[in-house]
């Protein structure tokens, strides 16, 4: 049972998340190219490691936190708010 | 050795001493004509079918660790073809006519218990939905029954007709849906290809696919490089994996699936049931388990173990549906990796590159799919071009938008 | 029956006996007894069969590994299969009965079995029952599951309860042996919150098994900074270090006070794991190893010692390992006669030899040949310095070295590591943040394992934030000499799996055959698939094998370890959520409304809605055919409160509903409100429903009762993630607005006597309007919408004015004959006008084929440049029509499929042309309507075709038209 370091919220059970996959899928625009968008939307990168994906605290703050998750230990690396300005700038 | 009454009889009286290996401890030629990476049970039931439909018999299947060692030894064992989408109903009702005569095929009892599929129903909604399946089924050639509450409760009379919170309505039924003794599958196919000449290569990892000029023309593996004319993956659970070597990205992502075996009881579940108000699907073993599962514990997940949610959720649509399972006790919790593509139907097709074959994605329907797959992944590979039933499961639908869609949740393999 | 009970000491208090049952006869025996030492000391040694051959079997062990003495425990519905009588507490009352026999224990006829052994080797069936093939399921399958399982499933729903408990601390220690209390102790001194667990009703582990325990309730119960769980068992290690367990909180008691629960699951969050959770002894296979009387040493010693019970009154003690020799002086000392110690190790210590007196026999480089007798053991014929010799005697006691527990050590992933000094597998890596003390790392000796306790305790109490000085490891570990080689050949059956009759032979076979990874073997071979999942098997199987393969047993490895370390009952992992209590249930504020009217209800995901509302006499069709008739000729009002509800406010509302929806939001004046569709990020419907605009940044939105949640999900990913930019904020109001639907011609006028303030006139109060007013002083919203098709009104106001409402609006309505309408009139009514639901918006479809796509506006939103897919815009996709029986007396059913005139009947596959979504009987029309998709879609409008349902034989011819069958030009809602 994970357990997640929610950046408002504090450590929390997974049972108040929600997942909400890859968080390489992010679709602002529907102006880009239609194979950027089904790249983006079916064609995830899938590691056996180190996965950075959406977790929606929504049964709590009901914010979307990015998660840096191992898929093989299920280790924790990070989470941080996915709206914080820094996520912002890197995409 | 062909196996037999007469055989075991023979074996019997004089000690057992002469059964043969049921595959040879084959060792890896320099070159083949084909070379299934993955000896699950797709990639052995595909070695047979190239060996025995297309008479491609230089075949060598790549096993990393033991045969049948990925999904076919761990799932809930179950067969049916109750699919409504017709690429899919079509395809996996093939696959069952292959189960009905698997052991004369391959001369090895896989125990194909042809005791019913039984998918229980709770609303009126959730009957037409059935309904319009059901309809799909029997248009398809496929057997479909739709039940009344009373029929159901013929059927399986422990299940909850009388507290329930979401009460039974009915069921949709498939009689010719059932299980199989998952191992025996890839033991059988194992041992009918070896004797049609594959080698069989076990603790034989593959390390890299070698590629030259757009065409794939070999493997590295940790006993050596092994060239090949052709080569297929059916690595489900790992397929992206191995799809990378060559640079492929795939519209899957891996999952873990849990399922439950209980303690050895008396027979008193003689069908299939899944429950339609939560996530529970029950068959029981002819060894008396119970074998259960529910759905996947919706992270990405390439550990072999799941988490207490699921498993809470699970226990929980348990006991509601069959209230007395309460008091039986679990003996054993496992997870399976699933290839989890992103609108929930296969992908079986040739790939970019020349001579390479892809076999995977095959969400929670592998077990069952695993003669036709065999079958129709050899036909691909033998012919350079998809038969007929795996040709709408092409990569190339998740940019046409000609999506398999059968669950009706879009590319988000984890909403239940 | 002779008594085998030793008449002084043990841990049973003989001054108060205890009656019970077995196998319908009486027995007494005391309180601390458990069932199995109970019968035993009545001199019951027969306690089961095997599940093959059933081979008559008696107790092995002691403690939860016990693969043979399994009874079926409690009656009826309370009735619980496959419980190890080694883990039943006795008590007054209990009822147990054996399992896997007919028609009795002593006389079981499948024990016929046996004769057939030569053929029912190792994976016989996947050799057999192919021919005829049609002859598996009717006859061979039946015939095999009738030999199936053990126990019999309890027959009735589960009458007792069972509880969850969520707990943190700083340290868990599992296992209170000696090394489990030396961390537990040191770890508290340290200043962190311990958790100790322990599976037995006592502490000390196998210390308690010593003839003078010592009392450690004493020095540990009561203390704040120590909780102890008793007959509570560490049942796997999960993710993220979470410990389940499971206390048997009832079990041990008679009677369960009302309230209280059978058994308790404990989720534990721990910072750091201690595991302490000991070994376990060894059997040794040779023939006949199986017999009732042949058990381990360890169990013997704690029977005599803590149960006050003679394992025999003649025994010999077959000895691998030097631990033989306390267990001799043991029961030596119990007056227990030891014909011999037959040792099977060519040099025995002296150490081990100075612990028996000197009068005991001790055969040196014995080799077992085969226990002696017909149900019972009855002497062992063994082999020493080149004779044969029977050794009589009653019982034979296996002392075949011990295996450290390294189940849950290994449940995190690792895999154990073989360790030759011991000759036993031990955990990989004991090293924080899960722990390994004691017995469980190979560590066997006591005082040792103290010391290992403390060292563990300590390492953990610092690693989760609590320095303590870390001590050394303390003594030098007393070396053992355990023979490796745990098997002897021999002609007969000797038994690896007790419980699934595998024997020595069985496992060459297997890797005779190839089947020799230990996954391939357990699996041919159903070795270590038993009860116990091997914790009494698989070490010497293993042994087999690597002896069948030539190789060292390091290089042959384990099967992988997997939760629950024992058997739980599934009620205990279902906790309370079962029954009616399966899922909560929601109900809208008008519920107890609904109830005085005698609505029947129906479960919308968790919600309750008002179904219909039978009047006296009334079924379910002509309830539906009246309500939906009110509506149309008068009035009739339904409970929307299930809708999703969602407000948003900010500057860029706007904009923001701009990109959720396909249709534009941005020219929306306030006080007005729009239907609007919107999309996955796939291009396929998402979900569909009215946003309102109540100021230029205030809208409010409804979505479906099933989508709700979904769609403030999606609006959370919209604003966070895609449009992070838009200043626009939302929150759920489901729950705190109450909504009723007044529709009908009439409602007007029934609207007008409930709100007389609001001018409810078509010119003040236009269709898709929204006015804000007041309810009882409360605020309230009235939206002009319809769903059925009539002039109506949405009324929503504070979730508890919802009575005072309902009461008000049916004086209103009373003179217009205000008919209440459930989820079915509103079904009907809602087809008749072709408005689109769940059975339409079925997650595969999109806005084109539901009819919607020229809301399509130019501007970009969510899912559109994927709704422009070729596969997505093909022609060929079936598109929304309306449906009528041509014969209009014809009956349609939802869940239908169209085909071609031609292929209706004919007993080969045919192709589906599309299906039929929904359907009503309208009272309205008079016949049966209905919605589906169909290729071709509206070019089709006009046309006949076939529409079949197979699974009841059913063909109807109908005509292909327009959805809306209810005034198209919208004159009424508009009205």
């Amino acid at each position: 049972m994970h357990q997640i370091n929610c950046p408002w919220c504090g450590p929390r059970d997974e049972n108040e998340f929600s997942y909400q996959g890859d968080a390489n899928c992010r679709i602002a625009t529907q102006s880009k190219a239609p194979e950027e968008i089904e790249d983006l939307l079916y064609f995830r990168p899938n590691p056996k490691g180190l996965h950075k994906e959406y977790w929606h605290h929504v049964s709590g703050c009901r914010q979307y936190i990015i998660v840096e998750r191992h898929t093989l230990t299920h280790e924790i690396r990070s989470a941080r708010l996915a709206r914080s300005p820094q996520n912002q700038e890197q995409s | 050795m062909k196996y037999s009454e007469l055989s075991l009889l023979r074996e019997g009286i004089t000690g057992h001493k002469n059964w043969p290996r049921a595959w040879r401890d084959a060792q890896p030629k320099k070159r083949y004509d084909a070379i299934i990476i993955g000896g699950g049970g797709h990639g052995l039931a595909t070695a047979y079918y190239l060996a025995r439909e297309h008479s491609i018999t230089n075949v060598a299947v790549l096993e990393k660790g033991w045969i049948g060692g990925g999904n076919v030894g761990r799932n809930t064992t179950i067969i049916r073809s109750n699919y409504m989408l017709p690429a899919n109903t079509h395809f996996y009702d093939f696959s069952m006519k292959l189960w009905e005569q698997q052991e004369r095929d391959l001369n090895f009892n896989t125990m194909v218990s042809q005791r019913g599929v039984l998918n229980l129903f709770h609303s009126d909604p959730q009957r037409d939905a059935f309904a319009r399946r059901g309809n799909a089924m029997r248009l398809a050639g496929v057997d479909a029954e739709l039940l009344d509450k009373e029929q159901v409760r013929q059927l399986a009379p422990r299940l909850d007709f009388e507290n329930a919170r979401f009460p039974i309505e009915g069921g949709l039924f498939q009689p010719r849906g059932g299980t199989v003794r998952h191992d025996a599958v890839a033991w059988g196919y194992a041992r009918a290809a070896d004797s049609r000449g594959v080698d069989i290569i076990q603790n034989c990892e593959v390390i890299d696919i070698i590629h030259e000029g757009g065409k794939a023309i070999g493997v590295s593996t940790s006993k050596g490089p092994i060239h090949a004319d052709k080569i297929g993956i059916a690595v489900a659970g790992h397929t992206s994996q191995v799809a990378k070597m060559t640079g492929i990205r795939l519209p899957i992502e891996t999952h873990v699936l849990q399922a439950f075996v209980t303690e050895g009881l008396k027979p008193f579940v003689d069908t299939v049931i899944t429950f339609g108000a939560g996530h529970f699907y029950v068959s029981q073993s002819d060894k008396g388990g119970l074998v259960f599962g529910g759905d996947l514990d919706g992270y990405n997940s390439y550990a072999q173990r799941g988490g207490f949610p699921m498993m809470h959720h699970v226990m929980a649509a348990g006991v509601a549906m069959m209230p007395s399972l309460g008091r039986v006790r679990l003996l054993r919790q496992w997870g399976g990796v699933m290839d989890m593509t992103m609108d929930g139907s296969p992908i079986i097709c040739k790939t970019d590159i020349g001579g390479l074959y892809l076999n995977g994605g095959w969400c929670y329907g592998g077990f069952k799919a695993t003669p036709a797959s065999g079958f129709c992944f050899a036909h691909t590979i033998a012919k350079d071009e998809p038969h007929a039933l795996n040709a709408p499961f092409t990569i190339d639908r998740f940019r046409t938008g000609h999506l398999l869609d059968e669950k009706g949740v879009g590319p988000n393999p984890w909403i239940q | 029956m002779a008594s085998y009970r030793i008449q002084n000491g043990g841990a049973i208090d003989r001054a108060r006996p205890v009656k019970f049952r077995f196998d319908g006869k009486s027995y007494t025996g005391f309180d601390g007894d458990t069932l199995a030492s109970a019968l035993m000391a009545n001199g019951v040694s027969l306690l089961g069969r095997s599940f093959k051959y059933h081979r008559p079997r008696g107790l092995v062990t002691l403690g939860s590994a016990e693969p043979n003495a399994l009874a079926e425990i409690g009656e009826g519905a309370r009735r619980e299969a496959n419980v190890q009588m080694t883990m039943v507490e006795l008590h007054d009352g209990l009822i147990a009965q054996s399992q896997n026999r007919f028609p009795s224990l002593r006389f079981d006829l499948m024990s016929v079995n046996q004769l057939f052994s030569k053929f029912l080797v190792a994976g016989f069936y996947y050799k057999s029952f192919m021919w005829p093939s049609a002859f598996w399921e009717p006859v061979y399958e039946k015939i095999i599951r009738r030999a199936a399982g053990l126990g019999r499933a309890a027959e009735g729903p589960d009458s007792d309860h069972y509880e969850h408990r969520h707990i943190h601390c700083d340290v868990l220690v599992i296992g209170a042996g000696l090394a489990g209390i030396s961390a537990a102790q040191t770890a508290a001194a340290a200043g962190s919150r311990v958790l100790m667990l322990e599976e037995h009703a006592w502490l000390g582990g196998v210390s308690a098994y010593d003839d003078d325990p010592v009392d450690f309730t004493a020095q540990l119960d009561g203390r704040d900074d120590l909780q102890i769980l008793r007959r509570t068992t560490a049942l796997g290690i999960y993710d993220h270090n979470v410990v389940l367990a499971l206390e048997r909180s009832g079990d041990h008691l008679g009677e369960i006070a009302d309230g209280h629960p059978r058994q308790r699951l404990w989720i534990i969050r721990p910072k750091q794991i201690v595991v302490a959770a000991g070994a376990l002894e060894r059997p040794i296979t040779f023939d006949n190893n199986d017999k009732p009387g042949v058990m381990l040493s360890s169990a013997a010693r704690g029977l005599a010692n803590r149960f006050a019970v003679a394992a025999g009154k003649d025994v010999v003690i077959l000895a691998a390992d030097d631990t033989a020799y306390e267990v001799a002086a043991d029961l030596h000392a119990k007056g227990i006669k030891i014909s011999a110690i037959a040792d099977m190790r060519d040099q025995i210590p002296s150490f081990a030899r100075a612990q028996i007196p000197e009068n005991i026999r001790v055969i040196e480089a014995a080799q077992p040949i085969k226990a002696l007798g017909r149900t019972c053991v009855r002497g062992l014929r063994l082999k020493h310095a080149g004779s044969v010799e029977n050794v009589k005697c009653d019982a034979i006691l296996l002392a075949g070295g011990y295996n450290p527990n390294v189940h849950l050590l290994s449940h995190a992933g690792s895999a154990p590591v073989w360790k030759e000094e011991i000759h036993a597998f031990v955990p990989a890596d004991t090293s924080g943040p899960i722990w390994a003390a004691g017995a469980c790392r190979g560590i066997f000796d006591a005082s040792a394992c103290r010391v290992d306790g403390e060292v563990a305790g300590a390492n953990a109490a610092m690693a989760a934030g609590f320095p303590f000085g870390v001590k050394s490891l303390g003594p030098v570990l007393e070396s053992r000499a355990t023979l490796d080689r745990l098997h002897v050949s021999g002609k007969g059956k000797a038994f690896v799996d007790f419980q699934n009759d595998v024997t020595e032979f069985d496992v060459r076979l297997a890797a005779q055959e190839g089947y020799q990874s230990v996954e391939h073997l357990k699996r041919y071979t159903t070795l270590g698939m038993a009860t116990d999942q091997g914790k009494t098997s698989s070490v010497n199987g293993l042994s087999v094998l690597a002896d069948a393969l030539g190789k060292d047993i390091s290089d042959v490895g384990t099967t992988r370890f997997r939760p629950p370390y024992t058997p739980t009952a599934i009620g205990a992992f279902a906790g309370h959520a079962r029954g009616r209590d399966f899922q909560p249930i929601r109900k809208t504020a008008f519920h107890h409304c609904h109830e005085d009217l005698g609505a029947v209800f129906v479960e919308v995901g968790q919600w309750l809605r008002p179904r219909y509302y039978p009047q006296a006499g009334e079924d379910i069709f002509s309830a539906i055919k009246r309500e939906a008739k009110a509506v149309r000729t008068s009035v009739g009002v339904c409970d929307v409160s299930t809708l999703g509800k969602i407000e948003l406010f900010g500057p860029d509302a706007a904009k923001f509903l701009n990109r959720l929806y396909i249709n534009n939001w941005m020219k929306l004046a306030v006080g007005k409100a729009r239907y609007g569709v919107m999309l996955r990020e796939d291009g396929c419907l998402l979900d569909d429903g009215t946003t309102s605009r109540l100021a230029e940044d205030h809208f409010f939105m409804t979505c479906t009762t099933a989508n709700a949640a979904r769609v403030l999900a999606h609006m959370d990913y919209a604003s966070q993630i895609l449009f992070p930019e838009m200043d626009v904020g939302f929150c759920s109001a489901t729950e705190q607005w109450c909504g009723l639907a007044l529709a009908g011609p009439n409602s007007r006028k029934v609207l007008g006597g409930l709100f007389q303030d609001l001018d409810v006139s078509d010119e003040a109060f236009p269709f898709m309007g929204v006015r804000e007013t007041e309810f009882d002083g409360m605020p309230a919203r009235i939206f002009r919408i319809s769903f059925s098709g009539e002039l109506a009104y949405e009324i929503n106001t504070h979730w508890g004015c919802a009575a005072a409402l309902w009461e008000k609006l049916q004086a209103a309505g009373q003179s217009f004959g205000l008919t209440p309408y459930g989820s079915e009139a509103l079904g009907v009514l809602r087809i008749e006008k072709g408005h689109v639901a769940g059975s339409e918006i079925d997650g595969r479809t999109t806005a084109k084929d539901v009819g919607l796509g020229g809301m399509m506006a130019k501007k970009d939103c969510i899912g559109k440049a994927m709704a422009m897919r070729p596969g997505m815009v093909d022609e060929k996709r079936p598109a929304l029509i309306g449906l009528k029986p041509v014969n209009r007396a014809d009956r349609l059913r939802g869940g239908a499929h169209f085909v071609s005139p031609h292929d209706v009947g004919v007993s080969k596959p045919v192709q589906s042309l599309g299906w039929v979504s929904s359907v009503a009987d309208s009272p309205n029309l008079g016949h049966w309507i209905g919605l589906g998709f169909i290729e071709g879609g509206q070019s089709r409008i006009g046309e006949r075709a076939m529409c079949v349902y197979p699974l009841k034989d059913e063909a109807v011819e109908v005509e292909i038209c327009n959805p809306c069958f209810f005034d198209p030009d919208g004159e009424r809602l508009r009205g």
